[in-house]
């Protein structure tokens, strides 16, 4: 049970955020959602057309498919970053130069711009000409992400996994850093498995750093659009193109401000629901510590 | 104003969304609230509920839009029903 509050004068100190947050977001917000309902032709002719724009969006055949892209690849981001960050932390030196060193060679990726990291994968995977590429056609695999959709998919995956696997890695390294020492000389004189230890020790632990990691991952991964516009262009065909890069096809390209205002508050809504979702998660984990 | 391209629905819209908030607030102010468990799976404050019943509010809409061709008052009645029965047992 909470203590009653008896002083809510404290909320004075949000009055600034608050109005900070009104002009960057709240204003921009409402103004998509008058976008939303309206035919825009220019600013000064609007036609009110009510929630045709909604109905159209979530019956478009090529949106709903890039969500389903969109959460595919969400998913298969997290399935593959969040084992291989637990296990990039759990082998990373603790002590010494090399746990220095090592900790610098992991977080390389993390600091290389989105653009950057979509042309150094574009040159890397080519195959005539990117070392990637070309080793995986020298093996004998017929490799082309510029003409095969599963190449395509693979290489866009391959590139969030080396971008963004290190941020999963270094919360759990530090995470692994915070476990008092005590829990391994007691697991030691249990003469527990390594994989016990892990089990009972470190991944309890680190389910609070997880629960952050993941939201991250999912968020960012749920928003992507540099890196694969630069590498593939949302082709061959539409087979990568995903939310983000249909809205500002949508939105920019074909100047649809009505249907891309419809949609872009979809999205919100999606983004929003799991937020909470993550939100709700790291509340209870604090409230069962 | 002009260029935020208000209608009347919207601006109805967010007039009663800021009514609720403000509402909310009063309310807070006067009788703080206490968490509760009841039927929703975490413990919820009267704030929880509310952003619960505005975004279950949202994806039902949704849902009507995409897959019924009724008019939006009977997404509407279920959404305000929905939200009482959050507010009072959630």
């Amino acid at each position: 049970m909470q203590r009653k509050v008896r002083d809510n004068k404290a909320w004075f100190l949000v009055l600034p955020v608050f109005i900070l947050v009104a002009f960057s977001a709240i204003v921009p917000i409402m103004t998509v959602v008058n976008y939303s309902v309206q035919d825009i032709f220019d600013q000064n002719t609007a036609y009110f057309v009510g929630a045709e724009w909604y109905r159209e969006m979530l019956r478009n055949p090529a949106l709903l498919d890039s969500l389903g892209r969109q959460f595919f690849f969400s998913f298969s981001v997290l399935a593959i970053e969040v084992p291989l960050g637990i296990a990039i932390a759990l082998v990373m030196p603790t002590k010494g130069r090399m746990a220095a060193v090592s900790l610098i060679l992991v977080a390389i990726p993390l600091l290389i711009p989105w653009n950057v990291v979509g042309t150094i994968w574009q040159i890397f995977s080519r195959a005539d000409i990117g070392l990637f590429g070309y080793a995986v056609n020298a093996l004998g695999i017929d490799y082309n992400y510029t003409s095969d959709p599963t190449a395509a998919w693979l290489t866009v995956l391959l590139m969030d996994v080396w971008h963004w696997t290190p941020l999963i890695a270094l919360l759990c390294y530090s995470g692994l850093r915070a476990i008092p020492e005590a829990f391994y000389q007691a697991a030691r004189i249990d003469r527990a498995s390594k994989w016990a230890i892990f089990r009972h020790i470190q991944l309890p632990r680190l389910k609070s750093v997880l629960v952050i990691g993941v939201l991250l991952r999912f968020m960012d991964s749920f928003m992507i659009y540099t890196e694969p516009f630069v590498l593939t262009g949302g082709g061959p065909g539409n087979s990568t193109t995903f939310l983000s890069q249909a809205l500002t096809q949508m939105a920019i390209g074909q100047f649809d401000i009505g249907p891309a205002a419809a949609f872009s508050l979809i999205y919100y809504l999606i983004v929003l629901l799991v937020c909470y979702a993550f939100f709700t998660a790291i509340n209870q984990l604090d409230k069962a510590k | 104003m002009n260029w935020m391209a208000w209608t009347g629905v919207t601006a109805t819209f967010f007039s009663v969304i800021g009514c609720i908030l403000i509402f909310m607030t009063i309310l807070e102010i006067k009788s703080p609230t206490l968490e509760k468990k009841g039927f929703l799976p975490i413990a919820t404050t009267r704030g929880d509920k509310l952003f619960i019943s505005l975004i279950s509010a949202a994806y039902i809409h949704l849902g009507f839009l995409a897959l019924v061709d009724t008019v939006l008052w009977v997404a509407l009645c279920i959404s305000v029903l929905w939200s009482a029965v959050v507010f009072r047992w959630g």
